[in-house]
């Protein structure tokens, strides 16, 4: 599994009440969201974001709330990817669940500059800076999550592993 | 091994595990609230499964926009209730409950030894009981509705070793924002986080939620403390289940341990806009403030409101301020009236609202506008969390957020008790 995009970079500690404030949290269309992805940081966000990019994050991204409004709205504003130091563990496991692919890479804030072009391989790890035709090494990740992300999310995984046995 | 380590080896059906291992673990008790309950809904109703795997193991509790603070809320809420009718689940439902972690555990559905997960955070909490205790996504809450199972990465473990006695007004709020203010807010990252020693055995089940609460605020998995007599007397009365009081091996692995001593811990404050920003209260200078607020999952509990009473009593909120008390369950505010809480806190000005997750989110009841500040019992002060991006939050204790409702500013609060001499 593979993806592409431009990078928009933020710094570590990128919370999860400024990726989606809690007097969203009602809304059940993930369309709607999408319309106030890290508002709390860049109000203009989901417009850089529509045209399909890859968010790279610094140390401790999407710590705070389980809300998995969270990677909804990333992933409905038009992220591909997100890239970062290291992840909160709840959001980590959502973004699964929700099917956003997500990798943990080492020195990925410093190797990459806004408007870079990212191109990211989870079956290896590997992420490459296109622009700059720097090659990272990220995380791997276990078979079973990335037949999780491969199906498209948890649900997706368990309609084929469980129930159509 | 270490009581995380048992827990997720009893739940796995393994002799033994340790920390990398991933398990496939039997779970206990899953819980979703209001903001998070829809989503599992829906997504349980997508796996295609008729019915839920166990509905005695199920909990859903409405706390975070209760009573309904719109019409949209208030079909989720709707929702809820039919899911929970047609799947036998039980639901505490408005003026039933209160807030998750509270319920939980005040109505004995948290047991010592067990594997619970909830679609919220700060499910960490129910560790002070025992129990391994994590959150989790709705996806993934709506997985365990149908499998009961969960797969889990055997942590490793840090050990906060905390001995001394607290002095006045000093309290596990401080102790935990001491503790975060060392680790840092992504020090335990994937870990668990044990606490252990003389202080911690001295503390009631209240200050042990405190601590166990706030343990997802340095990134950890879970926060947990061994059960003993306290932990034994809490179960009390609230379930006649059996359980397995789990603890760890002597020769149990940790992969840090961190000494604190709280003889010497001054009241604590974190200040805007990562928990970690730790300073004592009597360090901040002058920060004046419009809101304080006590209440929430980490210290809404009758413990938590007789100490802030204590301060409070026969005294006024300072005019230009906002004081909100909110009592973290219904059997909380109805002790709080038995007790006179109540009327201390309304003949000080103060408003004590219904139980529910209050401005703590800022979802529903008391939110912040533009440049103003609020000092909370709360456990976030990230950007936007109370309301407006440009509001500030500070985090404290119950004694210290109600002495600052006296004095307009964020006061230590035995500078208020010195003054009542």
């Amino acid at each position: 599994m593979k993806v592409s995009g431009i990078v928009v970079k933020f710094g570590n500690n990128v919370d999860t009440d400024v990726i989606l404030p809690g007097k969203y949290l009602a809304l059940m269309n993930p369309h709607d969201l999408a319309k106030h992805a890290l508002e709390g940081l860049d109000p203009t966000f989901p417009g850089k974001a529509k045209k399909g990019i890859i968010v790279v994050g610094g140390s401790n991204f999407g710590c705070g709330s389980s809300r998995e409004q969270a990677p909804l709205a990333l992933k409905y504003s038009g992220v591909k990817s997100v890239v970062a130091e290291s992840f909160a563990r709840i959001f980590f496991r959502n973004a699964i669940n929700i099917g956003l692919p997500v990798v943990e890479c080492k020195g990925i804030s410093t190797a990459v500059e806004n408007g870079d072009e990212l191109a990211v391989d989870f079956d290896t790890g590997e992420v490459r800076n296109v622009s700059k035709g720097r090659i990272l090494r990220g995380t791997k990740l276990p078979v079973f999550i990335l037949e999780i992300l491969s199906d498209g999310g948890l649900i997706e995984n368990l309609q084929r592993r469980v129930i159509k046995k | 091994m270490n009581v995380t380590e048992k827990i997720l080896a009893k739940a796995s059906g393994k002799n033994k595990v340790q920390p990398g291992d991933i398990v496939d673990a039997n779970v206990d008790l899953v819980m979703v609230h209001d903001l998070t309950g829809p989503l599992a809904v829906e997504a349980f109703k997508r796996i295609g499964t008729a019915r839920v795997w166990d509905n005695n193991k199920i909990a859903i509790i409405l706390d975070h926009q209760v009573p309904a603070e719109s019409v949209k809320a208030a079909e989720l809420h709707k929702m809820l209730r039919a899911f929970a009718k047609e799947q036998g689940i039980r639901l505490y439902d408005v003026g039933r409950g209160g807030i998750c972690h509270q319920v939980l555990p005040e109505k004995g559905h948290v047991l010592p030894g067990t594997v619970i997960v909830g679609a919220d955070s700060h499910t960490c909490t129910h560790g002070a009981l025992g129990a391994f205790a994590t959150g989790i996504g709705s996806t993934e809450a709506a997985a365990v509705f149908a499998t009961g199972k969960i797969w889990l990465k055997v942590p490793e473990t840090i050990k906060a070793n905390v001995e001394g006695k607290f002095k006045l007004y000093v309290t596990p709020k401080d102790l935990i924002l001491s503790i975060i203010g060392r680790v840092g807010a992504d020090g335990a990252t994937y870990k668990a986080v044990e606490f252990t020693g003389s202080s911690i055995r001295d503390m009631t089940m209240a200050g042990r939620m405190t601590l166990c609460n706030m343990s997802v605020e340095m990134g950890a998995k879970n926060g947990v403390v061994e059960p003993d007599e306290t932990t034994y007397k809490f179960l009390k009365g609230r379930t006649d289940k059996p359980y397995e009081a789990l603890k760890s091996d002597a020769e149990a692995k940790y992969e840090k341990v961190f000494e604190f001593n709280v003889s010497k811990l001054e009241p604590t404050v974190a200040c805007p806009s990562s928990v970690d920003k730790v300073k004592p209260a009597s360090e901040l200078g002058n920060v004046t403030i419009e809101q304080a607020f006590i209440g929430s999952c980490t210290n809404g509990r009758i413990e938590d409101l007789r100490l802030a009473a204590q301060v409070m009593k026969g005294q006024t909120v300072k005019d230009g301020v906002r004081a909100l008390v909110i009592p973290a369950s219904q059997e909380v505010y109805r002790q709080a009236l038995d007790e006179g809480l109540v009327e201390i806190f309304t003949d000080a000005g103060a408003l004590v609202c219904g139980s529910a997750c209050g401005p703590c989110l800022g979802g529903h009841i008391g939110l912040l506008a533009a440049g103003e500040t609020c000092v909370s019992t709360s456990n976030r002060n990230f950007i936007g969390r109370m309301g407006s991006t440009q509001a500030n939050v500070y985090l404290a204790s119950p004694a210290t957020v109600a002495a600052s409702a006296l004095t307009g500013r964020i006061t230590d609060p035995r500078e208020v008790e010195a003054k009542k001499q």
